[in-house]
């Protein structure tokens, strides 16, 4: 009950701290997409290159987000960025890399094989191969990479409460130190519901960008 | 129109070692002909025939396609001026059947009204109704049609050359003869250059002009089917054929080909002793009875009239069966063989009587080409 009156109470700041939140991953969300799936591609054309990147974008996942937050303050104070906007969205910029690299390459590299001598036999270029059938086919698979990161690195976001970056994780971070519950449920319902509905959106999208009638056929790894 | 000189192809293994996939292969097809390049697997007649639009770079030889040596042109140009369809289909999921169809339009920049329309008169060639099909995805359609629409895809463009991999080998067997039978009769039509590979010996007698024959990346024989069956030259060929060759070769004669032409026959008014005397003249021991306009009615048997008199429709039995002047040879023997009889009145689409064939006659002309061939040898 209590909570739900300083819900009522602190609409605005509510919002406000959503937006923040939402402008951390949004921006972050994009340039992975913008990096990651040019090297999902790219490592399709060498095994050993495949395996590099990807280990590595594994490893960058299994840094416990603090520890890298922590990274991040020294060498971004060079810059005057230690804490706030820029460390938070550069953690989630590489956290987003493996399911967004990995669903690509996959994707890219379990295109039929029997397509891709159609489209060579017709004679198309090695890239409008990419472009009019590689990619298309690959989209509801590399979506489905873009759905596990940003669901992922919502709850990343927030954590980056405590370099002082914003976000719904203040409420929670508050909570915690103020020991007041209100504050601690209202941050947590917030960043989960802004999960559910960012999934829920994404997959809209996700449909929209698939033809009709070949959506069923992407089978999605997902690490989730 | 596809001139091959001592092509070859030599793959490196990772051990270090190769291996020869094709072997000094020469051959040409000839304008408007069918060649289908028969084996087993791992002959090299695949490889063969992705050496033809640079699929598979060749080690040496020469490849020419409608007069131009192919390393002149630049592999994409090549591909797109050569129609291609592979057993797999190839479909892309992505595209409509419209689109998939005009693939290769667009990739030429063709006029996308006049390709789109294009898309529209080939499925109608195929018997798949435009206003339904065109706006598909392909994975709405059965295998047959979407194999249709692949090799339509392959003469969206019009290429006078078409290379066509194991095109029918993943389609059922009822649907891949109907296929067949649609595809000869639009090749007769049309009339392309195709290079065919094939490892079934009877598509191959039922679609080529010509049959290469391939083992260990050689060419064994090149010849046109008839000759394939009745002279393989060697235990290797002969093999392959099956022993069964000389009946294979019942499915290259038309029944046209072989009866007897002759206008024998009565009417059903006619006097039993006319007919008697027609086949004694003769020397038949059947009489066909035709209707007024000539079409086949029954027939009189020479030993059940000798003593008999009246009018023929007195004592005419049924005709067991009929065959189409254009069926082939194969028909003609299994109608003969389910209704025991060694004969058969053979009629037009009208079902006017045209003539009969006998057992006799069959056997006569499968052994034609054998004993042609034994006297050229002496």
């Amino acid at each position: 009950m209590e909570t739900i009156v300083f819900f009522m109470d602190n609409l605005d700041v509510i919002l406000e701290r959503t937006l923040q939140h939402i402008a951390i991953v949004g921006v972050a969300i994009s340039l992975a997409i913008l990096t990651g799936v040019p090297i999902g591609i790219a490592i399709t054309l060498n095994r050993k290159a495949a395996n590099i990147v990807l280990y590595v974008a594994a490893i960058i996942v299994t840094i416990p987000s603090i520890a890298l937050f922590g990274l991040m303050i020294p060498i971004l104070s060079l810059i005057g960025h230690g804490v706030g906007y820029l460390p938070a969205v550069i953690a989630v910029l590489l956290y987003s890399q493996l399911p967004i690299i990995r669903n690509t390459y996959t994707a890219i590299s379990n295109v039929d094989p029997a397509l891709r001598e159609a489209a060579r036999g017709l004679g198309m270029t090695p890239m409008q191969r990419l472009m009019k059938v590689e990619i298309p086919l690959a989209i509801p698979v590399v979506m489905a990479g873009v759905r596990i990161a940003v669901v992922m690195n919502i709850g990343i976001t927030a954590i980056a409460a405590y370099i002082g970056a914003g976000g719904l994780g203040v409420f929670i971070s508050r909570g915690i130190s103020q020991t007041d519950p209100r504050q601690l449920i209202t941050g947590a319902v917030m960043v989960s519901l802004l999960a559910i509905a960012a999934d829920y959106a994404l997959m809209w999208a996700q449909r929209r960008l698939t033809p009709a009638s070949s959506s069923s056929t992407s089978a999605s790894p997902s690490n989730a | 129109m596809i001139k091959l000189e001592k092509l070859s192809k030599v793959f490196e293994t990772p051990g270090g070692g190769s291996v020869i996939a094709a072997d000094q292969v020469s051959m040409e097809v000839n304008e408007g002909e069918i060649c289908v390049l028969l084996g087993p697997s791992g002959c090299g007649k695949t490889t063969t025939l992705k050496m033809i639009n640079a699929l598979i770079p060749k080690t040496s030889g020469k490849i020419t396609v409608a007069g131009r040596d192919v390393d002149t042109l630049n592999p994409v140009e090549l591909r797109r001026s050569i129609g291609y369809v592979i057993q797999q289909i190839g479909l892309f999921p992505n595209m409509t059947i419209e689109d998939n169809i005009c693939v290769v339009p667009d990739l030429l920049g063709w006029d996308r009204k006049k390709s789109r329309s294009r898309a529209g008169d080939l499925l109608e060639m195929v018997n798949l109704d435009p206003a339904i099909f065109l706006k598909r995805f392909p994975k709405e359609l059965s295998g047959g049609q979407q194999q249709r629409v692949g090799v339509i895809r392959a003469l969206a463009a019009d290429p006078p050359v078409l290379l066509m991999d194991e095109p029918f080998g993943a389609i059922d067997p009822i649907n891949r003869a109907v296929i067949q039978d649609e595809f000869l009769k639009m090749q007769s039509e049309i009339r392309k250059t195709i290079a065919f590979v094939s490892h079934d010996i009877d598509e191959a007698i039922k679609m080529a002009d010509k049959v290469a024959i391939f083992k260990d990346g050689k060419l064994v024989q090149y010849a046109s089917p008839d000759d394939l069956l009745a002279r393989p030259v060697n235990d290797f060929v002969t093999s392959f054929v099956g022993s069964d060759r000389t009946l294979k070769r019942l499915s290259l004669l038309r029944v046209g080909e072989v009866m007897h032409g002759d206008q024998l026959r009565v009417t059903a008014q006619d006097e039993v002793g006319k007919a008697r005397h027609l086949m004694q003249e003769a020397g038949h021991k059947n009489i066909v009875m035709v209707g007024p306009q000539g079409r086949a009615r029954g027939f009189l048997h020479l030993n059940d009239i000798l003593e008999a008199r009246g009018t023929v429709a007195e004592h005419h039995n049924a005709l067991p069966s009929t065959v189409h002047v254009k069926d082939d040879l194969r028909t003609a023997v299994s109608k003969m063989f389910r209704h025991d009889v060694s004969w058969l009145a053979c009629v037009d689409d009208d079902g006017f009587f045209k003539g009969s064939i006998t057992q006799r006659a069959i056997s006569h002309a499968l052994g034609a080409t054998y004993r042609d061939s034994a006297e050229a040898a002496e």
